[in-house]
């Protein structure tokens, strides 16, 4: 039995578009990483930085822990997540959404990466 | 005695999100012993080659991160002039009284310009697992994982670089083992000593207050780097950098993460230091080769991650 992929697409802020599979249950870094695919950049990997931070635009999904600094509850509910910690459960569509814990540069805004 | 004052890092908290997978990385992959699990839920863990209690301490938390850096001070005595000397520079200063963390004498705790809580202590309970002494084996029990010997340094990074610099060497009698300039000479790195170690702390200039580069580990050899990056592949663990050398103590490094985002560095060699050593200077367009002097060049990655 195949392992079940998950498509994901990355939206880049120049309005070009990167996506890779995703084996079910990595997380979207990891598989990102193993592919070769260098759309999100790359930090801890662990939650803690705040590096890759996306938005996630459609498809299910859920998270691991996560820094407080960079993705808070709200902003959990708004779709922000750390791709270190995304496991997607549907094909997903997500973009880069960098400056959780910095003073927020647009992120509360990913439409202006589009 | 020629090293007073100031003797060494006593020890670090860091902050982790999953306290399970903090142990597994610190105990079982690094080779911290696991000491005590109090109450409020810290940690505490010492290295195979350290006489004093615990050298590092961990608290879950909803973000990673540094809580404080502590030093030891050769006695109390001078841990009161210390107090007095930080007074005397404008410095506030907070007493943690004895027992707050298990087997630690009273506390002098501040903040420093970049951001971060140091604290200095001159009393710790020896370890029962400490090495021995009378006719001493090389070490009690053979060490585990990454082999680490001690705890040995914090790279933090914050704002005001030259002011805490100046804290460090004018109040707390450290000396500046190297710094590193730009062009119109302000220093945007500075490697400090409190005793013969090319750095006991390291600070590097970033726009946000009391961020956390990497906490470091001391190994035997460079064989021992080798056995840390096999480790690192071998488990899985997030690899930052290396196995390289540094061109600013000279250390040969590896790089990596805790699973909460926390850098850690294991590290070997390094130059022995001297108070009468003049500064080495790097300038900010060789800072590649100071950073990795094999590579020469930074990593992004290196520059900006922090907790």
């Amino acid at each position: 039995m195949t392992a079940l992929r998950r498509h994901i697409i990355v939206r880049l802020p120049d309005g070009r578009q990167s996506a890779f599979d995703c084996r079910d249950g990595d997380t979207v870094l990891a598989a990102m990483e193993r592919c070769g695919n260098r759309s999100i950049p790359v930090g801890c990997r662990g939650g803690g930085c705040g590096t890759c931070r996306v938005r996630v635009v459609a498809g299910r999904y859920r998270c691991g822990k996560m820094s407080a600094l960079h993705v808070d509850g709200a902003a959990a509910a708004a779709g922000f997540a750390l791709a270190c910690r995304l496991v997607a459960e549907d094909d997903l569509v997500i973009e880069l959404a960098s400056g959780g814990g910095r003073p927020h540069v647009a992120s509360d805004n990913p439409r202006q990466f589009v | 005695m020629a090293i007073s004052g100031v003797l060494r890092p006593g020890y670090v908290q860091i902050r982790v999100m999953d306290m399970d997978a903090a142990l597994k990385h610190y105990v079982d992959r690094i080779g911290l012993d696991l000491v005590s699990k109090e109450s409020d839920g810290r940690v505490y863990l010492r290295a195979w080659d350290e006489f004093d209690r615990h050298s590092i301490v961990l608290r879950q938390a909803d973000r990673p991160g540094m809580d404080c850096m502590g030093f030891k001070v050769a006695t109390d005595v001078e841990l009161t002039r210390y107090e007095k000397r930080l007074k005397e520079a404008g410095v506030k200063v907070e007493t943690v009284p004895a027992g707050e963390q298990p087997g630690v004498g009273r506390r002098v705790a501040f903040t420093i310009p970049t951001g971060h809580r140091i604290e200095l202590f001159s009393q710790m309970e020896t370890s029962p697992q400490c090495p021995p002494t009378i006719n001493p084996d090389v070490w009690p029990q053979e060490p585990r994982g990454m082999r680490v010997v001690r705890f040995d340094h914090c790279l933090l990074y914050g704002p005001h670089v030259p002011e805490t610099a100046k804290l460090f060497t004018d109040v707390l009698e450290f000396r500046l083992t190297e710094k590193v300039v730009t062009p119109d000479n302000a220093m945007i790195g500075a490697f400090l000593s409190c005793a013969t170690k090319a750095h006991d702390v390291a600070f590097i200039h970033s726009d946000e207050p009391a961020k956390f580069h990497h906490a470091s580990f001391f190994l035997e050899s460079w064989h021992d780097v080798g056995h840390a990056a096999d480790i690192i592949s071998r488990y899985g663990i997030s690899h930052d950098i290396g196995p390289t050398r540094h061109g600013i103590t000279r250390g040969q490094t590896i790089y990596f993460f805790d699973p909460s985002g926390n850098r850690n560095e294991v590290f070997a060699g390094g130059y022995t230091y001297y108070p009468d050593n003049p500064v080495r200077v790097w300038s900010a367009d060789e800072l590649g080769k100071a950073i990795f002097y094999y590579e020469r060049q930074l990593n992004e990655r290196f520059l900006s991650v922090v907790t």
